[in-house]
This record gives C-alpha cells, sequence and structure tokens, in this order.
C-alpha cells in the first residue's frame, strides 16, 4: 500500500506540471484555435533564461526567477503571438500556423544548445529538498511544494476565469468570438491575455519541472507529447479537462510502470489516448463542439 | 597581350595552388550525434578529437599530410547516420569516424565493410564486433569484455547473491542487459528484477519502487549520464541502501555534479577515466577542461584517440590507404611511449576489439576515486 502512495504522490507531482503543460494548448486554442507544437520547448526555456541571469548575468537565484518570467513574457507570450501566431491566423487554414509552430520548437530546441550546451544542467530548487516519511511513504518537500504550487496556480486561473471581469471577457472571447466584439469586449486584448498566461504558466512549470527533469535543451520533447496526450485526454475544450488529463496520465505512467509493465510504460499513455478518441473524442471533460456549414 | 597573359599565369597560380593545398589535405568524416538524444555524447567525441585534429597538424599531420574534419550530425538517428555514411563513402576517405551510438554503429557497420574503409566507433553495444566486419574499431570496451568485469566484480568484491538489473530500453541499455544477465548467472548470481527504463525518462519513482520490491542485494544500474542521475536521485529518497553498481556511465563526473551526494558510495567498473593515476590521461583532462570549461568524460577520450589510431596505424602501413589502414590497425598495439596521444597502452584483436587496462572506482567525496587498477585481458 505504502508503494501505491508513493507511487500516486510522484505521479500527481509530475502531472501536476504535465497539466500546466497542457492548459497552454487548451487555452490558446479557445482564444484563437492555435495548436501550439512548441509547447513543450516553451516549458523548456524559461529555466535557461534563469540559468543565463545566474551565470551570465551574475543574478542570486531569486531574481533570476524574475527575469526568466519577464523573458519568457516577452518571448513566449508577446513576441510569438505578434511575430508568428498574429501574420499566419486564419489567412491560409490552419496548417501554416501548424508548421510554424513547429518549427519555432526546432528553433528553441538548437537555438538553446547552441547557447547553452547539449548538456543537462543542475538545476536549482525554489523548495527546500527535505525528504518525510508519512505511513511508510517518503517523499520530498520539493515534491510535495511542486504539487502544492501547480494546484494553486491552477485554481487562481480558474477562479480568474470564473470571477473576474477580465476571465469573463476571455471565456467569451472563446465561445464567441463575433458576438464578443458586438458586446465590446476587446477580442484582441483577450487573445493577448491568453498568450501572456500561457507563457506565464510554462515559465512556473518550467522553473519547477527543471530540478527534477535537469534543465536540458531536449526536455521539451516529452514534455509537449505528453502534455498534448493529457490534453486530449481531460478534453482539448476545457481548462478543468487539462487538468484532470494532466493528472491522470502523470499517475496513470507510474502506475503503469510497476503494476504493467515497464517496458510498454510510454504505450499505455497512448493506448489511452485512442480509447478516449474512439469513444469520447471530446475527452473526458471536454465539450462536445457543432460544427455546421 | 601582356595583361591576359600575366591574368592568364595569375590564374594558372592560384589553381595550382588550390590543387597543391587539398593534395596536402585529407579530409576525413567525422559522422557523430551534435542533435538529437546523442548530442551531449557528440559534443565530448567532437570537442576531443578537434583537440587531436591540431596537435597531429601542427607536427605535420599523418604521413605528410594535414588533416580536416568534415562534421556530420547523425541527429541520433540511425537512419540519418546511414545516409551520411553512403554519402561519405562516395568521396573515398581513408577512415570514417563515428558514430557514438550503438544503435547508428549497428545501422552503419555494414557499408564500411563493402567499401573497405575502417569506421572508428563510439559505440559499446556487444554485437557490433560480432557481425563479422573486418572494418570497425572500437575506442572503448565493448559490453561483451566489460560486463564479464563487472559481473565479476558483483561476485567477487560485492558478493551478490542477487542483483536487480534496471537498463535503458535502447541499443546500449540492452546490448548491456543481454551482456550482464548470462555472465551474473554464470557466476551464481540470480537475477531479481530486470527493469527496462525510457531514454529521456525523468521519474524514476516507479522503478525504484520495484527495485525496492526486488529486495536484491545489490543493483546494477546501466543508464546514460542524465538518466544515471535522476535514478540514484530516487534511490537516495526512497531510502535504497544496497550498493548501486554501474560501468563508466553510472561513475561518470556528469552523474557526480548532477546527482551531488545521492552519487556517493556508487561502485562500479570504468573502461575509460580522466581521473586514473595516469599522467598522460590527466593531462588530456586539464587540457580538455582549460580549453572547453568541462571535465571530459569517456567519450572526450574516445573521440581523443580516434585519430591517434588512424595516425599510427597509417604510419605502420606506410600510406594513407584505407584497406592498407585497417590491415595496420588489426592486431596492432599502440604504446604512449611510440604515440604519446593513445594516453593508455591499446591492441585491436581481427574483430576490431579493444585491450586494455580498465579501473574499479567508487565515488567518494563528489569525486570518482579508482580503488583497483585491472590489467588488460591479453
Amino acid at each position: 500500500m505504502a508503494d501505491f502512495i508513493q507511487l500516486v504522490v510522484s505521479g500527481l507531482a509530475t502531472g501536476a506540471i504535465y497539466a500546466l503543460a497542457a492548459i497552454g494548448f487548451t487555452l490558446l486554442w479557445q482564444t484563437s484555435q492555435t495548436i501550439n507544437f512548441a509547447q513543450g520547448e516553451f516549458v523548456m526555456v524559461p529555466a535557461f533564461f534563469a540559468l543565463a541571469g545566474m551565470t551570465g548575468m551574475g543574478m542570486p537565484f531569486s531574481l533570476s526567477v524574475l527575469f526568466a518570467i519577464t523573458c519568457s513574457l516577452a518571448v513566449l507570450g508577446f513576441a510569438f503571438k505578434y511575430l508568428i501566431v498574429d501574420p499566419l491566423i486564419g489567412q491560409k487554414g490552419t496548417l501554416p500556423l501548424v508548421i510554424s509552430t513547429i518549427a519555432v520548437a526546432l528553433l528553441l530546441k538548437d537555438g538553446t544548445k547552441e547557447f547553452y550546451s547539449a548538456e543537462g544542467q543542475r538545476f536549482p530548487t525554489l523548495l527546500p529538498d527535505k525528504l518525510i516519511e508519512v505511513l511508510g511513504v517518503r517523499v520530498s518537500l520539493a515534491q510535495i511544494g511542486v504539487l502544492v504550487i501547480a494546484v494553486s496556480v491552477i485554481a487562481l486561473l480558474q477562479w480568474f476565469l470564473a470571477s473576474t471581469r477580465t476571465g469573463r471577457q476571455m471565456q467569451a472571447t472563446a465561445q464567441n468570438p463575433t458576438v464578443a466584439r458586438i458586446l465590446g469586449i476587446s477580442v484582441e486584448r483577450m487573445i493577448l491575455y491568453a498568450f501572456l498566461i500561457n507563457a506565464g504558466l510554462a515559465a512556473i512549470a518550467s522553473l519547477l519541472i527543471s530540478p527534477i527533469y535537469l534543465a536540458k535543451f531536449s526536455n521539451g520533447e516529452v514534455l509537449g507529447l505528453t502534455a498534448f496526450v493529457a490534453a486530449i485526454v481531460g478534453g482539448f475544450n476545457q481548462v478543468r479537462g487539462a487538468i484532470a488529463g494532466g493528472l491522470l496520465v502523470g499517475v496513470l505512467d507510474n502506475l503503469a510502470a510497476v503494476y504493467v509493465s515497464s517496458r510498454y510504460r510510454l504505450a499505455v499513455p497512448l493506448a489511452l489516448l485512442v480509447v478516449i478518441i474512439l469513444f469520447r473524442p471530446q475527452g473526458l471533460l471536454g465539450r462536445k463542439e457543432e460544427r455546421s456549414v | 597581350m601582356q595583361r591576359r597573359t600575366f591574368v592568364a599565369a595569375l590564374g594558372g597560380m592560384v589553381l595550382m595552388s588550390t590543387v597543391a593545398s587539398a593534395q596536402d589535405t585529407i579530409k576525413i568524416p567525422n559522422i557523430i550525434e551534435l542533435s538529437g538524444g546523442g548530442a551531449t555524447v557528440g559534443a565530448m567525441w567532437k570537442n576531443a578529437s578537434t583537440m587531436a585534429l591540431e596537435e597531429i597538424n601542427a607536427k605535420g599531420g599523418i604521413l605528410g599530410k594535414k588533416i580536416q574534419f568534415d562534421y556530420i550530425d547523425t541527429g541520433s538517428d540511425p537512419g540519418k547516420a546511414r545516409a551520411a555514411i553512403q554519402k561519405a563513402l562516395d568521396d573515398k576517405p581513408i577512415a570514417i569516424f563515428g558514430p557514438i551510438y550503438s544503435g547508428s554503429v549497428n545501422a552503419t557497420l555494414k557499408l564500411t565493410a563493402e567499401a573497405e574503409t575502417p569506421q572508428v566507433i563510439g559505440g559499446e553495444a556487444g554485437n557490433l564486433t560480432a557481425q563479422g566486419s573486418k572494418y570497425i574499431f572500437r575506442t572503448s570496451f565493448g559490453q561483451n569484455v566489460s560486463m564479464p568485469k563487472i559481473a565479476t566484480y558483483l561476485a567477487n568484491d560485492v558478493k551478490a547473491k542477487t542483483v536487480a538489473v534496471v537498463y535503458q530500453n535502447n541499443d546500449f541499455g540492452k546490448g548491456g542487459r543481454n551482456a550482464i544477465i548470462p555472465e551474473l548467472e554464470k557466476r551464481g548470481i540470480k537475477v531479481a528484477a530486470d527493469l527496462s527504463t525510457e531514454p529521456g525518462q525523468a521519474d524514476f519513482a516507479a522503478d525504484v519502487v520495484k527495485v525496492k520490491g526486488a529486495n536484491a542485494d545489490a543493483i546494477f544500474v546501466y543508464l546514460t549520464e542524465e538518466e544515471s542521475a535522476r535514478f540514484l536521485i530516487e534511490a537516495k529518497k526512497q531510502g535504497i541502501n544496497k550498493p548501486l553498481i554501474g560501468e563508466t556511465t553510472l561513475l561518470g563526473q556528469k552523474v557526480i555534479d548532477l546527482a551531488k551526494d545521492a552519487a556517493e558510495g556508487v561502485r562500479g567498473h570504468v573502461g575509460l577515466t580522466v581521473d586514473a593515476d595516469i599522467p598522460a590521461v590527466q593531462d588530456f583532462g586539464k587540457r580538455f577542461e582549460a580549453r572547453y570549461k568541462i571535465k571530459p568524460d569517456h567519450n572526450g577520450i574516445k573521440g581523443y584517440i580516434a585519430l591517434y589510431m588512424i595516425k599510427a596505424a597509417a604510419e605502420k602501413a606506410g600510406k594513407l590507404e584505407p584497406k592498407a589502414i585497417a590491415n595496420a590497425l588489426r592486431g596492432l598495439t599502440i604504446t604512449p611511449a611510440k604515440e604519446p596521444g593513445i594516453l593508455i597502452e591499446a591492441s585491436w584483436d581481427d574483430t576490431g576489439e579493444i585491450d586494455r587496462i580498465s579501473f574499479l572506482a567508487e565515488v567518494k567525496g563528489g569525486k570518482q576515486v579508482i580503488s583497483k587498477t585491472l590489467p588488460k585481458l591479453k
């Protein structure tokens, strides 16, 4: 039983990171119909902004965290929207934009490798790395902290979207941008907010996961794919779906490795994805979208 | 008229100097993992082989010819590696360096065998030298050589009766797993757990839970550097107190730097290390670190000695011809007295397998400490 709890706690901590990245997929899809295949790299890059702040500019870690978040908002939020998404969106279908995000992923990955080396880098932890033992389960405070911070950020986001005027305007933009515009909502600004929130979430996920994953240029490959699977499993058009999908995939990955086979651990979330697409294409918590011509 | 003659003469001189320069320079394709999952090992190999190239060229090159490397990226992909080697062989090079990943070597070794061109590889999978190619040459032990040493160490020094084997699900890891298990069984050691992990895996909680459940006397960890560090961190977190034994990668400085105190006490066999008490090796390590601001690992040493192997073989053959170089390298022993760049005396047999001394080591105080030097096998 202790082993089972150990696996669930560890899976939830990793799954919370997947959830943060998966939310980014849903936010951008909902507000701008953008599928960002560079999402994994968006989670990889902020850790290197922080490392560049520490090693290149001599900043203390706390300041480098702020530096990383600021750079993420500027590069992964503003620049991504204005330089990549805006010129391509809605002009020639979604394909050019999808291909462009793949190009952005390659650019970020190889750019990071050239700029900072291919070596995995040890990354300081924001949280105390102390171990505690409860009922035979050994968990680190850092792991619990990751879970608490990720869940808090997600709760804050949910509150923001549901309870603030701006959040509701974003929801309206997501549901029907034309009507939202008629009602006087600045749709462009709402879309920008979605990009900035995505960049902020990616930065938080990066700072939380890099002490565990180590900061490495190739981290986005696995993260991006897993978060994409999580978003589809949970429901691509619902933030709460992305959260559920992320946590489910994190826990399932661990349980499958022990109780099914470690050799097929990667296959289990993908098998789940196939089953979901076959029997509930809108995802576990997703909303069925009617389309008409 | 005079001007036309002058221009023609000038053009002729430029052309002749270009041809002369091309004749004085020999290109060797260095086909390695510069991007993708193997970028770390590729960078080590590339930097070290660049050092060797500059040293050799500064002393007049090989048989009077300057050497130039064409670095070609395999993207850590066997298909790309195969295409790159096929293309490189069209230019009839004197040798091909790389790839480093065993899977990519596996996909390419038949091409170099057919072209009768020596291929100096970084791959360690045991099956590479068992496929009949007379043209591949290792820069480090194959798993068929290193795993018996590890198994003997587990039986005689660790005195383990049961061992949990944790390996990586790629050619490198599976090759190691397939080599160690029969060796353990031969020595009466029972395999209590046989665990596959994924390249790039971040969360090892499930694997450590399974290892704990196996309750083996020792745990043999055969993963690449970053995964090794993550495994060790998780093992420490879950309170594993059994001996953690590995081969070369587990005890590398990169793993120690990443895993910090979680790497303390890790033991095992090391084929190549700049921590060896050999002045030439330590000197190479210092020069590399001064230049690239990072301590070289075994892949760095492999990349460094590769060109010195070809130099020694070409000088023995007396000509820069691929088949002659391969013939000279088979059965050759290169000593540091004769060729200092080889760093440690090494011999190659007819299959391209390397033989040289190796080391038993333990991580103590954040450093790899050599506890014993094992002699050459032959």
